[in-house]
């Protein structure tokens, strides 16, 4: 059994989750190697998930080592009714470590269980995505040079959005204040709310984007789904008050960063695109250093 | 005398005492006694300084196991445990949630690995100031122990 998989953002202490971001900033200034020489790392994809695989992918082939795998388990015939198990005790017998994406909650805890080889959690349904919170934490230091006392605004869907759930418990570890953003309906679990306050991390709760994110260091941005809405009226005026645009953007901070998970449905008006303070493009592509990073860690390269 | 009746006396067995009369026959059902061919009493409704109104089973000719009397917890965390032998009380187990729960519990989360293949359940037990929630070891959902389901 390997206890060096990544499945959640939590199997990583604060000192861990530095070193990545340090070793994703070396990656940076010279992100093409030959560290992986000789590795096969297997790419798991049971539900598709272009963007991710690519970053994964491109990840281990600018270390120089290669890869194997399947992008939707649907058209690879090899995992039809095959159970997890089965599989990922094949594909350890070929794979130095293995990336995998999984549509139900818990299944990569299960692979690292069974697996002789590191598993690193691409995505288990809605549970967790580590490689995600740590890209935007690497975003978070690159554009305000600390991760230390700032104020974040997270907005959207605050009630089932994973990427806002791993990043409140990441940051908890630098003294945050949060401003969560959100509409009724999609209001912060409790979870999370019961989280921060055992953690001493302030918060505030409100329903309007507007001016509230005036004092802001990061606005983090999330997906309004439609399909988490009993009533599509509600949909329309929800998505409409949670569209932001450049013009809301005049009496922020000039540190504001804009952070998004992407792909963004209408949260984003596109003319934040061409805002100084606009990173979601910038921020995806901080997630291959991040990546060479995770991969070299659960190696021990 | 009164306490004799509504007690019978038990040779051997097992006695579970002051459980909740709006949970006794979930105790019943969890512990399959509605399919036991051992000789069962129940009473129900019973007076109980305690608790109000209480439930008692007696099971003849049984003692539970370990993981058994962990299911009762889950659902009657105050209900006394007797193992009776000879008509003695040989052994008064007492009931507290271990800190790990394998097995008896389904995931209350229906994208969970858990109920899609078959891999044992795994619940860490999280104690608080005074709420007692599971939390599924693979799909990390928290779970109240008022919407426990057993298997
Ligand atoms: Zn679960």
């Amino acid at each position: 059994m390997s206890n060096r998989s990544l499945v959640s953002i939590s199997d990583y202490n604060k000192e861990e989750i530095l070193e990545i971001l340090d070793a994703a900033a070396d990656f940076e200034a010279n992100p093409n190697r030959s560290t992986l020489k000789g590795k096969v790392i297997a790419t798991l994809f049971f539900e598709p998930s272009t963007r991710t695989r690519l970053s994964f992918e491109t990840a281990v082939l600018r270390l120089g080592g290669s890869v194997i795998g399947f992008s939707d388990a649907a058209t690879s015939s090899s995992v039809k009714g095959e159970t997890l198990n089965d599989t990922i005790r094949m594909v350890s017998c070929y794979a130095d470590a293995i990336v995998m994406r999984h549509p139900f909650e818990g299944a990569a805890r299960y692979a690292a269980e069974i697996s002789p080889v590191p598993i690193i959690n691409a995505g288990d349904g809605a549970n967790q995505h580590p490689s995600q919170t740590l890209l935007d934490l690497y975003s978070i230091l690159k554009t305000q040079g600390t991760l230390d006392n700032l104020k974040i605004c997270v907005a959207g869907d605050l009630k089932y959005g994973r990427t806002v759930h791993s990043l409140i418990m990441a940051m908890s570890y630098f003294h945050p204040s949060f401003r969560f953003i959100a509409p009724e309906e999609l209001k912060l679990n409790e979870e999370y709310r019961i989280f921060c306050l055992r953690n001493n991390i302030p918060f505030e709760e409100t329903t309007e984007l507007n001016e509230n994110i005036n004092d802001a260091d990061i606005l983090y941005m999330t997906r309004v789904q439609r399909e988490r809405f009993q009533d599509l009226m509600e949909y329309e005026r929800v998505k409409n008050v949670y569209t932001l645009k450049n013009s809301m953007l005049e009496n922020t901070k000039p540190n504001l960063r804009i952070l998004h998970p992407l792909p963004r449905v209408a949260e984003i008006s596109p003319d934040v695109d061409k805002n100084e303070k606009a990173y979601y493009f910038q921020q995806a592509q901080n997630g291959l250093y991040i990546r060479q990073a995770i991969i070299s860690k659960v190696l021990s390269i | 005398m009164e306490k004799e009746l509504k007690v019978a006396a038990l040779r051997n067995g097992t006695v579970i005492d002051h459980i909740p009369a709006d949970k006794l026959y979930k105790v019943v059902f969890m512990l399959h006694l509605d399919t036991c061919e051992n000789q069962i009493t129940i009473g129900n409704n019973l007076e109980s300084a305690k608790i109000g109104k209480k439930g008692i089973i007696k099971i003849s000719g049984k003692v539970f196991a370990e993981d058994e009397t962990n299911k009762i917890a889950l659902i009657a965390p105050n209900a006394k445990i007797n193992i009776i032998k000879d008509f003695q009380v040989i052994e008064k187990r007492p009931l507290s949630l271990p800190d790990e729960i394998h097995e008896i519990v389904q995931c209350n989360n229906p994208n969970c690995i858990t109920n899609h293949q078959n891999i044992p359940t795994f619940f860490q037990v999280i104690k608080d100031e005074n709420d007692t929630m599971l939390k599924c070891h693979y799909c990390e959902r928290l779970i109240k122990l008022e919407e426990v389901k057993i298997k």
